[in-house]
């Protein structure tokens, strides 16, 4: 699930890439670049599962 | 390969911008002291230790490679040609800083304000990692933010790299705009300070049985406090500095950077003293002084681009997101960062580099006329998309791959017997009673 996350992450920072250099009109480029940070926050949300609460230890 | 000389300042300017840049090192020596006073007794020789070897190592290797591969805006880059536009994505300078002309030029200025801002950002994971880092994995992950993901970041933003260019290449504002280091010195640090968090886990005695955290107080809120100040001179010149060099700003207009600077760290700590008043009662000293931090950390991106009254709210909403956060981090993610860094710096530095683009005007690079408000504000939201989906996967992932080699915490008797005796075999305060809750599990 870690590894899921992070790749997750890669890839909205790709969308908003792509959105970046292949949409030239306001709108759409504007809707792909939010597309792209909400699957990071996917991925994100993802990693932080991925890293369980931990439990004390009795001595 | 592109090679060109950087942009010209005046001998004034670039005289006042090198006494700017020797004021950085205060910033260093406050977030050494406030990681110090909010970690342990038994780790505050270690911790201040692993400051200074952590500044030290990202000196040297920032002198090394680290520069070489950040590059100055003009200087020879690697550039790959995307949809018919440049893509400059790493420099290509030589190692050693050879052929750089070490005489107060813009580039050399820009290598040594580097210099120190990479030390800077070295110190903010040692918040997280307090208690439990092992000196050696400390320098050794230093010398992988120093020489690796610093560099690559700070060249898309301050190197005239792809994130500079948006403006130029896309029509996005001016491009991606940190003046003085939100994204590329305190994003940067504070990402790192969340992985290293992450790989190392939460200290012995930190959560119950159940799950739930337990309050380690900090040993010393003086340092604290003491630090706080000390930083605040010390970001005095990191943002005035990095106005002058990144931002096209005249050397006179650091006075608005110092006022916007303190501005927005006094209303942050005030929301933050506020906030943990009416939620606990009574204000809490390092929740107050984390919101200062967050506060500088905020006022960075945005320094020279906003009036004194839009400083103070970009403060307050970072106080109110760092104290908040540290919450967060600590209850919800079961994150244990006795720094406060993460918040400090990574939630902090991203509001920082968003208020660009929602409260600042950005003129175009030379003018004073008003700047493409929704271009600047998407290159600031991709400036953040790069932080969270690049550079924190890069940061993690080099530390874990560090991790695997060999283990970055210290194992559970030289925690219980602390970090000073364990790895340095002598305490910060030799002559103070040693508490047996010290040495028991919590």
């Amino acid at each position: 699930m870690k590894l899921l996350g992070f790749l997750l992450l890669l890839a909205g920072w790709g969308l908003v890439l792509t959105a970046i250099v292949l949409l030239a009109t306001s709108a759409p480029r504007i809707a792909f670049v939010l597309a792209g940070i909400g699957v990071e926050i996917l991925g994100l949300v993802l990693v932080i599962r991925a890293h369980p609460a931990p439990r004390g230890e009795r001595e | 390969m592109t090679s060109a000389g950087g942009p010209a300042i005046s001998d004034t300017a670039a005289a006042l911008c090198l006494m700017f840049i020797f004021l950085v090192p205060f910033a260093g020596a406050g977030l050494a002291l406030i990681n110090t006073g909010l970690g342990r007794a038994r780790s505050a020789a270690h911790l201040m230790m692993s400051s200074l070897c952590a500044v030290s190592i990202a000196a040297m290797v920032y002198f090394v490679w680290g520069f070489a591969l950040q590059g100055f805006d003009g200087g020879p880059a690697h550039v790959l040609n995307v949809g018919g536009k440049a893509w400059d994505w790493i420099g290509a300078q030589p190692l050693f800083l050879r052929h750089l002309a070490l005489n107060g030029s813009p580039a050399s200025l820009a290598a040594l304000l580097g210099m120190m801002s990479v030390g800077l950002a070295a110190l903010i994971p040692l918040g997280s990692g307090a208690d439990r880092w092992r000196l050696g994995a400390t320098c050794a992950s230093t010398a992988l933010l120093a020489g690796v993901t610093y560099p690559i970041f700070a060249h898309w933003v301050w190197g005239g790299g792809w994130l500079a260019q948006l403006g130029a290449n896309y029509g996005l504002g001016r491009g991606f705009v940190d003046a003085g280091g939100s994204g590329t010195i305190q994003a940067v640090g504070g990402l790192t300070a969340l992985s290293v968090a992450w790989i190392l886990g939460p200290r012995r005695g930190k959560y119950t049985m159940e799950g739930m955290p337990t309050a380690i107080p900090g040993h010393n809120s003086s340092f604290v406090v003491l630090g706080c100040m000390l930083a605040m001179v010390g970001w005095w010149g990191l943002n005035s500095a990095g106005a002058v060099l990144f931002a096209g700003a005249g050397a006179g207009e650091a006075v608005l950077v110092a006022i916007n600077t303190t501005l927005c760290a006094a209303a942050s700590a005030l929301m933050a003293a506020v906030i943990t008043g009416v939620r606990f009662g009574k204000p809490d000293v390092s929740l107050t002084a984390n919101g200062w931090i967050g506060g500088l950390a905020a006022s960075s991106a945005a320094c020279i681009f906003v009036r004194p009254p839009e400083a103070a709210a970009i403060g307050m909403v970072a106080g109110a997101l760092v104290t908040l956060s540290v919450e967060w981090f600590e209850l919800r993610m079961s994150v244990d960062d006795p720094g406060g860094a993460i918040s400090a710096h990574a939630m902090g530095g991203l509001w920082g580099v968003l208020a660009v683009g929602l409260i600042a005007r950005v003129p175009p690079l030379g003018s004073s006329a008003t700047g493409d408000a929704t271009g600047q504000w998407l290159a600031q939201i991709v400036g953040v998309a790069t932080l969270i989906g690049f550079v924190l996967p890069l940061t993690y992932g080099l530390n874990w791959v560090l991790n695997r080699f060999r283990p970055q915490r210290v194992g559970p008797e030289g925690e219980r017997q602390g970090m000073d005796l364990h790895e340095l075999g002598a305490g910060a305060y030799p002559e103070f009673m040693t508490h047996g809750d010290d040495f028991s599990q919590r």
